[in-house]
């Protein structure tokens, strides 16, 4: 029991030489040690170093009402191009999450039926569709209705696609180190370090974004529209300055095709957007404002126009400019947006946990210090308690720190507040395997048995008990880390390390020690 | 000459404590359930919604005036309370009616309507949590909670013995029920940080009662000419200086913790010291003398014909 294998005790050598090594890089600054030394220091967390985390959600109902959007584009597209001409319909509505629409001569709704099929056909082989297309109650209405399935796919990509657009926007604000990650089906987790108010960063992951020009339609009758109805195929919308605009459904170009966009001047030196749109864009953009000549045009930013110019010439370079009542910050804000384009969905913010640096700072002092302290108390109560063997557990207990300092910036897991509370009952803890060694060493010497023997039973009835103890421990930490958020988490990562490092530490590196003591100094007796 | 917490052999009669004990158990079980029926428990904003802000003043504000001017924003009750120092408040706000994104535009107003009245303060900390993302958090936590427990007993049954199995879960019910009741009593803040505390103390009651339960194993072999009684009074004597001297070096870490720690995880931390010692009595006191209830003989008494026992190591000699 007491012999150590020569293997044995270089593994543990250079186990303790390892960590020392990669514990380091946390005791020097930065760029200090040679090129050939691990460098990782151990991560911070949000509530250390300071910070914000924040969960954004997007409503899958708005995910819905954007795909049967789209499938109205689908759908007049399709008809428009029919074979034989284009296929009038009426009736179009999107209401209870279908589309519904009445085909006008009855000879040609199987054509279109058939038209819608092919066109929502699944793309991947062997997958579902994606929209059940049917015939509805009413003679010659189809009605086609996105699947559970479908609707799942169209937030997948539209949650992809969310987090490109955040990492742009965030990547445009200049901040360091931002980690954005996706949680769930239709979350976004953003944790930028080191912001001291993230009210900005708010604002900008609040907006969609979603620029569209539409033409103004002049000759609605405002008495209907007072009524809040709008003729067929145009729609009312708020204006910035107040009062509504009507404005036809179609747009005549979508923030899509934009390319940049910067903050400039008007003609009266007031802060304004400018824009530039791609090759086709322009054309489309140069090709309607020829088409429109001296009718007006909104310029709508998320349901709301901005401003609503008229069309004095053609615009042919592609180029164009959005005044509105700005300053050079909120300019610069819908510039930003602009430039990394639109969000599919609109995401809210649901969960906001933001610690600004200076408490930070205090945090991570405190929990320094009660460290030490603890490490000190539990020293001194072991070396008290048990002399030389206390010694030996003090010793483990240091290498013991060092171990989770190690792993934890080996492996870049993240040291949260709650992670030095963890770190902290771990050295009570490690101390409690010592504790178990110890007074089973001292009954077994109560009993009579001599020094060497107690020393090996202690050891051995000891660790069978530490193993009990400690699987039951490494589940309940694995349960923490599974169904913990945030803070557990980050507990059960420190705690899991811990218990594990702790039996290498008390029982292993402990046992070395006794082991080399006992075959040097061969004590006639042991006082403990 | 070195320190003994507990003398080298102490013969304390524990089972004999037991009805006193289970009394005062009963007791505070009952007191620490009544006490989260009738006062409840102060669920943090991880666990009702809502906003908590910790805000820093350039010089410490008349809290009437400044409760008067939140509650003026029109968002609800607010809660104030001094956090550490005068000048910093923590400011708590229940969760508003409307969408998923309502509890953020709360916290925009709130701070646009502070940085105005009261110029250079600083929010150090902001915590929102919508409606729906703390029922998840509720849940998440219920589930850990109950899934540990329900480990630790399956654990404890394969590796022991079923009522072993019993024994140490009501054991720990009872460390988490008090320990509820203590946050019920002082009202301190129920939040996320709390549950990983509960949790820990789960795992380090347990600590205690596997290596009682492992003795009381040991012994039940050893001694078979016994009854039950008395080895488990040996079992906990033998075992007690174990059981304090980790109790108070878990105690002197945990301890320097509260005082000297960050003021954000006080709770947690005094969850925790609460837990150790709750933890150790019901360890010493319940746990073990709960077998004798569950009707475990040992072998003098006709009992445990189990095969487990069979390669049990024989040892001739008697104490």
């Amino acid at each position: 029991m007491l012999d150590f294998p020569k293997w044995k005790v270089w593994a543990i050598i250079a186990a303790v030489a390892v960590s020392w090594l990669y514990a380091l890089p946390n005791f020097v600054s930065p760029g200090t040690l040679p090129s050939f030394m691990p460098q990782n220091q151990l991560p911070l967390g949000l509530d250390l170093r300071g910070g914000s985390h924040l969960m954004l959600e997007a409503g899958t109902d708005d995910v819905a009402r954007a795909r049967l959007e789209s499938l109205e584009d689908t759908v007049r597209g399709e008809m428009r191009s029919a074979e034989g001409g284009a296929i009038a319909f009426t009736d179009l509505s999107l209401a209870g999450g279908r589309l519904r629409f009445t085909v006008s001569d009855p000879a040609r709704v199987d054509q279109a039926f058939q038209l819608l099929t092919k066109a929502t056909a699944p793309i991947g082989v062997g997958s579902g569709r994606d929209v059940d297309v049917a015939r509805g109650d009413l003679p010659g209405q189809i009605v086609l209705a996105p699947t559970a399935s479908g609707i799942a796919n169209a937030v997948d990509n539209a949650m992809a696609q969310a987090v490109e657009v955040i990492r742009k926007r965030i990547d445009e604000l200049g901040t360091r180190e931002p980690t954005i990650v996706r949680q769930g089906k239709n979350r976004i987790v953003v944790q930028v370090p080191g912001l001291q108010d993230p009210a900005a960063l708010k604002a900008l992951l609040g907006k969609t974004a979603k620029l569209e020009f539409k033409l103004v339609n002049t000759t609605a009758d405002p008495a209907e529209v007072a009524q809040g109805r709008a003729p067929p195929g145009s729609q009312i919308l708020p204006a910035q300055e107040g009062g509504t605009v009507v404005v036809r459904r179609r747009a005549i170009i979508t923030g899509d095709q934009l390319v940049d966009s910067q903050v400039s001047t008007d003609d009266n030196g007031r802060p304004a957007v400018s824009f530039r749109f791609d090759s086709t864009g322009g054309r489309r953009f140069a090709q309607a404002t020829t088409e429109n000549v001296g009718k007006p045009f909104a310029i709508i930013l998320d349901g709301t126009v901005i401003s609503a110019p008229t069309i004095i010439s053609p615009i042919l370079g592609g180029n164009g400019i959005i005044q509105g009542n700005y300053t050079v910050q909120t300019a610069n804000d819908l510039a930003i947006l602009l430039r990394s384009g639109k969000l599919p969905v609109e995401l809210k913010v649901v969960e906001e946990r933001t610690v600004g640096p200076d408490l930070g700072a205090d945090s991570i002092r405190a929990g320094v210090i009660a460290s030490i302290v603890s490490v000190l108390a539990v020293s001194v109560l072991m070396i008290i308690t048990y002399g030389r063997f206390g010694v030996y557990s003090v010793l483990a207990l240091v290498i013991n720190v060092i171990m989770i300092l190690a792993i934890m910036s080996a492996a870049s897991f993240t040291l949260t507040l709650p992670g030095i509370a963890g770190m902290v009952l771990t050295i009570g803890a490690a101390v409690d395997a010592n504790v178990l060694i110890n007074e089973r060493i001292r009954e077994e010497q109560r009993k009579g048995r001599g020094v060497i023997s107690s020393v090996e039973t202690g050891f051995k009835e000891a660790t069978r008990t530490i193993w009990d103890a400690n699987s039951l421990n490494i589940i309940v930490a694995i349960i923490m880390f599974l169904f913990g958020s945030g803070p557990i988490k980050g507990f059960a990562v420190v705690l899991s390390i811990g218990i594990a490092t702790s039996v290498f530490t008390a029982v292993t590196m402990v046992r070395l020690m006794a082991s080399r003591w006992l075959a040097s100094a061969r004590p006639a007796a042991l006082q403990i | 000459m070195l320190l003994k917490l507990v003398p080298d052999t102490t013969n304390i009669g524990f089972v004999r404590l037991r009805f006193i004990a289970f009394g005062l158990t009963l007791l505070l079980t009952l007191a620490s359930i009544g006490l989260l029926a009738t006062r409840g428990l102060n669920l943090g904003v991880d666990f009702v919604g809502g906003l908590t802000m910790q805000v820093e003043f350039k010089a410490p504000p008349a809290l009437d005036t400044l409760r008067e001017r939140v509650d003026r924003i029109g968002v609800g009750q607010s809660a104030l309370q001094e956090f550490g120092s005068a000048s910093s408040v923590l400011i708590r706000l229940p969760l508003p009616e409307g969408d998923q994104g309502a509890v953020q535009r709360v916290v925009g107003q709130v701070q646009t309507a502070l940085k105005k009245d009261y110029p250079g303060v600083t929010f150090a900390r902001v915590e929102s949590v919508s409606g729906k993302v703390s029922e998840e958090l509720i849940r998440d936590g219920a589930w850990a909670v109950g899934l540990s427990m329900l480990f630790v007993a399956l654990f404890t049954w394969f590796r022991f013995e079923w009522y072993f199995g019993i024994s140490t879960v009501v054991a720990l019910v009872h460390d988490v029920v008090v320990t509820l009741g203590f946050f019920a009593l002082t009202q301190l803040e129920f939040d996320l940080n709390i549950v990983a505390a509960v949790l820990t103390i789960i795992g380090y009651s347990l600590n205690d009662k596997v290596v009682i339960d492992d003795r009381v194993r040991e012994n039940l072999r050893k001694y078979r000419q016994m009854d039950i009684k008395q080895i488990i009074d040996l079992s906990v004597n033998e075992t007690l200086p174990r059981t304090v001297m980790t109790s108070v070096t878990l105690l002197s870490a945990l301890l320097a913790l509260l005082f000297l720690g960050p003021e954000v995880i006080f709770g947690f931390t005094a969850a925790m010291v609460l837990g150790i010692v709750v933890g150790t009595y019901s360890s010493i006191f319940v746990s073990s003398s709960l077998l004798i209830s569950l009707g475990v003989k040992s072998r003098a008494e006709g009992g445990l014909k189990d095969d487990r026992m069979a390669g049990a190591e024989r040892v001739t000699r008697k104490s």
